[in-house]
Parts: structure tokens; sequence; C-alpha cells
């Protein structure tokens, strides 16, 4: 358990120190889901139509719409860049060195998905913070009750990227998995534009949107900066969680093909 | 004295524990909406005759007074069981209308016919007809009881009345299509929309000169939405809130300065106000939506959309 609790803190202190030595990240992390609200919802701001659909229960702008949708960005770029560094780990050897922890291989990638997420949700929670100083407040109390919802949403991102990055056999082949997992997740759920309004376009559309975990996510999200909870989406999120997280461990399991042969 | 205290307790639990209320009335639908300020919930829908508009109580909240554009009538209905228990000769196509401080007299514009009718509420008759401008709408009284203001749509006029000798002495032109009037400041200003111009005028009583205007901008609404309609004051008269109609916005005007301090997103094509007895709330009709929003008054932010019948038109607070 020491060595446990050991390697946590230790993997957590090394991904902090990774992320606060890359100021441009932080940038990055932060101008991306900006240019959306200050650009695209400004843009769409009459675009978007009126109705009201739970957990709202008045009329809402399109940038109130689309924050919690954006902090679902932070959270699916973060958890894919997270288990990109696990494929540069791998192929600078680095995970060979931590590989040779006393401690499971099972706990190592827990420990990996715990140390993104943390750093996942610190970033939304400073994009929170600029929304707040662009206007766009929620009640003291949402923030406190979106800490779970984030850090879920993350760990369940962060466990697809580990599972995917167990997939990725060179750092090159990542650019695959931002044309064919993040865009597709993010571009078909309910971040930018709610369900209701994407079945107008096409019922199909909706109900790719609805399998899609990533929808959930946002939505858990969402709720909870309004003080509310859909125990669906919760449900949707920790099944995806325990499958993603499962893929991964199997995926990083010495007897398979794959990582046996890198590491 | 024990009796004493066991009657006391008795009329106690016996007495109802009423909540205030809202009242809107449905321009379509022929109904009006009861909102329970605490709950927020509409806890009845009441018949009423055909296209209720303006909406008003009596100084006990014994009596509501109701526009029955379409029938041709005002409506006296008893709050507490929803029966309408007369109607008054009101001229054609009321839309508006305003009690007179005596609680007496009902000061209704005739949208159709041009004219302003005076009814005793009591004797239930026509006591004058006045002629105004063409499509009277708003109407105010000022505190002392002496001047009724009727404003007229397409001549886009104030006209002043004098309520003894029932005679315009004075007319003030307004921007285009005049909706709604209102004394404030203890009636030494009186305050006039004006849909189209999207303005507000505000005038000196007693020149009746305008002293000063307010214009409207919202970020990404264009202006020809932005259509000042309904508007109401906080108790001390320092804050004005004004319904914009189809911008779907209610702006936050600071009554001395006269700067537009902020605009609240409410629901589509909002038309008229009530307060919350304790003036914590208020509440907004939103026609085309079909809705009242509720907007924190301290925080100025909507908490929430309580769907009524269609077409909400006009709204009044019973405590």
């Amino acid at each position: 358990m020491n060595n446990a609790l050991t390697a946590l803190i230790a993997i957590c202190q090394r991904e902090l120190l990774r992320f606060f030595g890359q100021r441009a990240r932080m940038l990055a992390a932060l101008v991306r889901p900006l240019i959306w609200l200050l650009v695209f919802a400004a843009g769409f701001r009459a675009a978007l139509g009126l109705s009201i659909t739970p957990p709202y229960e008045t009329y809402i702008t399109y940038e109130s719409y689309i924050v919690p949708g954006l902090c679902g960005m932070i959270l699916l770029f973060n958890g894919m860049q997270s288990s990109l560094s696990l494929v540069m780990d791998r192929e600078m050897g680095t995970m060979r060195l931590l590989l040779t922890a006393p401690v499971p291989r099972w706990w190592l990638l827990s420990c990996k998905l715990i140390a993104g997420a943390v750093i996942s949700v610190l970033q939304a929670y400073v994009f929170l913070a600029v929304c707040a100083m662009y206007g766009i407040t929620f009640a003291p109390v949402s923030y406190i009750l979106a800490l779970p919802a984030l850090f879920l949403t993350a760990l369940m991102l962060g466990a697809l990227g580990i599972a995917l990055s167990s997939t990725v056999k060179q750092l090159e082949n990542f650019a695959g998995v931002m044309n064919f997992v993040i865009f597709p997740m993010f571009f078909l759920s309910s971040a930018l534009y709610p369900l209701w309004k994407m079945a107008e376009a096409s019922a199909l559309l909706r109900d790719i949107c609805l399998v899609n975990p990533f929808t959930h996510g946002v939505e858990m999200i969402r709720f909870a900066l309004y003080q509310k909870v859909d125990w669906i989406n919760w449900a949707v999120t920790l099944v995806a969680l325990a499958v993603f997280l499962g893929l991964a461990l199997w995926g990083y399991n010495p007897a398979k093909r794959l990582i046996s042969r890198k590491v | 004295m024990k009796r004493f205290l066991l009657t006391t307790a008795c009329l106690l639990m016996a007495s109802p524990t009423l909540a205030a209320e809202i009242w809107v009335s449905n321009e379509k639908d022929d109904t009006i909406s009861v909102i329970d300020v605490e709950t927020l919930e509409v806890t009845r829908t009441i018949p009423t005759g055909e296209r209720p508009r303006g909406i008003t109580f009596n100084s006990d909240y014994s009596r509501l007074y109701i526009c029955a554009s379409d029938s041709d009538a005002v409506q006296v209905m008893d709050p507490v069981t929803g029966e309408i228990l007369h109607d008054l000769p009101s001229g054609e196509d009321p839309e508006q209308f305003v009690l007179a401080p005596d609680n007496r007299h009902l000061w209704i514009a005739n949208e159709d016919d041009a004219v302003t009718t005076v009814v005793d509420v009591e004797t239930r008759k026509v006591v004058a007809q006045i002629n105004v401008g063409i499509e009277p709408e708003g109407m105010a009284v000022s505190p002392d009881g002496k001047t009724v203001i009727t404003t007229s749509e397409t001549t886009n006029m104030a006209h002043w009345i004098d309520t003894e000798s029932h005679q315009i002495y004075a007319n003030s032109l307004v921007d285009a299509r005049p909706r709604h009037a209102e004394f404030v400041n203890e009636g030494t200003e009186l305050w006039v929309s004006a849909e189209i111009g999207g303005t507000i005028s505000i005038f000196d009583t007693a020149t009746q000169q305008e002293k000063a205007k307010i214009g409207f901008e919202i970020q990404g609404v264009h202006p020809d939405l932005i259509q000042p309609v309904g508007f109401e004051f906080t108790p001390d008269h320092k804050t004005a809130f004004v319904a914009l109609g189809p911008s779907n916005h209610v702006a936050v005007i600071d009554a001395e300065t006269l700067e537009v301090e902020g605009y609240i997103l409410v629901g589509r094509r909002v038309w008229h106000l009530a307060f919350s007895p304790d003036h914590t709330r208020l509440f907004t009709t939103n026609g085309v939506s079909g809705d009242v929003t509720v907007i924190d008054v301290a925080s100025r932010k909507p908490v929430k959309t309580i769907k009524v019948g269609r077409f909400p038109w006009g709204a009044a607070m019973k405590p």
C-alpha cells in the first residue's frame, strides 16, 4: 500500500512538473476553447433558436450553453495528450524504467490515468475562471459540485486515451487518433448543439450523439453546473470508464503482442 | 382566557395560507394563468372572455378587471372563485385601462374607436367618452388622480386628460407607436415607451415637455427588434425594468442617471411585467414563446421560465 501511494504521488508529481514546465501547453489548452467561446459562440448567438431543456430552467445565451461542452473539450484533448505522452515514454524508454517499480502494472496505469485527470480538471477550472471574467458565471456551489463530474469525465476520456495509446506504435500515428477519435467524439456530441437541435437535422445524428459517451460526460458536467443530477449520464460515463480501463489494461498486458514487443 | 386561546387557535387553523400570486392574461387562449410566487408554478387556469389583454386588480384585490378585447367588454372577476361576475360597458376593443385612485372610475383605451371611455364600476355606466388619437393603448393616472394619460399608437401622441372636465388639455408628441405610460417620482415625471421608435421619452408633468429620451442597444440584436413596451419601477423609483418586445430582453435602467445598466435574456416577444409583492422577483409575459420568465431583481438574472397559455400579454400581482 505504501509503495502504491508513493507511485501515485510520484507519477502525479511528474505529470504536474511536466505540465507546469510546458507553459505553451497550458496556453494552447486555454486558447482552443476560448476561440470557440469568443468567436464561434458569438457568431452563432442567434442561430441556436430557443428552447428550454433540462437542466436549464430559463432561456440562456449560446455562450452559456457551450461552456460545459468546452470543459469537455479540454478534458478530451488533455486525455488524448496524456496518452500521447505514454507513446513517447515508450519510445524514449522511460516506460521501461517506470515498469521496474514494485507495484502492479494495473496500478501504474491507474496512477497515470489519475495524474492526467488531475491536470485536465485543473485546466477546466482555469477555463471556468476565464469564463467568469468574460461574464459567464455559475452559482459558487456549482463549481464544487462540478468537480466529481469533471473528474469522472476526465478519467473516462483518459482511460480511452490509454487504451488507444496501447495500439499506437509510433508517435507519428497519433494524428490518426486526432482525426478518427477526437474530432468525431467532439462534434458528434451535445457539446456544441443540444440533442433536440441535432434531431432537427437528423434522428440518426441524434442517436449517434446519444451513444457517444462524451455526450454523457458533457451533460453530467452541464447538469452539475446547474446543481442537478441525471443519473443516466453518471451510469453511462461509469460504464464507459470501466470498459475503456479494461481495454487499456488488456492493451498493456505483456502477454499481448503489441506491448510485449515494444516494452 | 382558555376559551379565547382556543378560539384564536381555531381561527388561525381555519384561515388558509394565501400565497402571493401573479395573474397573467393569455391573449390567444382566452384564459388567465395564476402563478404562485413561492413555488413558481401555475396553480390555476381560469377562462375569460375573448382575447384578454390588460388586467388589473382593485385596491383591496377583491375584484379583477379584464380587458376582453374581442368580447368588447371589461369583465369583472371574483379572484377567489374565478367567476366572472358581470361585464362593464367598455366601448369597442378595450386593450388597456387604468383604475383611478378613487377605486371607482376605470379609464379604458378603445383601440378601434379612437376614444378613451370612462366607466363607473359601481353604477356600471359609461361616464364619458373622450376622443383621442388613432389606436389608443397606453393608460396612466397621476397619483393625485387629476390627470389621465392615453397614448395613441398611430397618432404617436400622449394625450393629457383632465379627470374632472374630461377634456384633453395637452398633447405631447412621442416617437412611433407609444405603448405604455407611467407617472413616476410622485407624478412629477411621465415615462412613455415607443415601440417602433425604440425609445422611452420622459416628460415634465408641469410643462408636458419632453425632458429626456432613452435609447437601447443590444449587442448582436438588430435595432428594429428592440421595441420597448411595458415597464415597471422598483418602489424607490431608482430602477426601471423595460420589456423590449421581440429582442427577447428586458432592459435595466438607472432611473436617476437614465443609463441602461444591462439587459436580461427572457422569452420571445416580452410584453409586460409585474413585481412580486416584496419586489424581489419580476415576472415578464413572453407573448410568442407562451411563457413567463422570473427575474431575480437583486442579481438581475433570470431564474426560471414558466409555461403558461398561448400569447401571454398582461400581468398583475395579487398579494
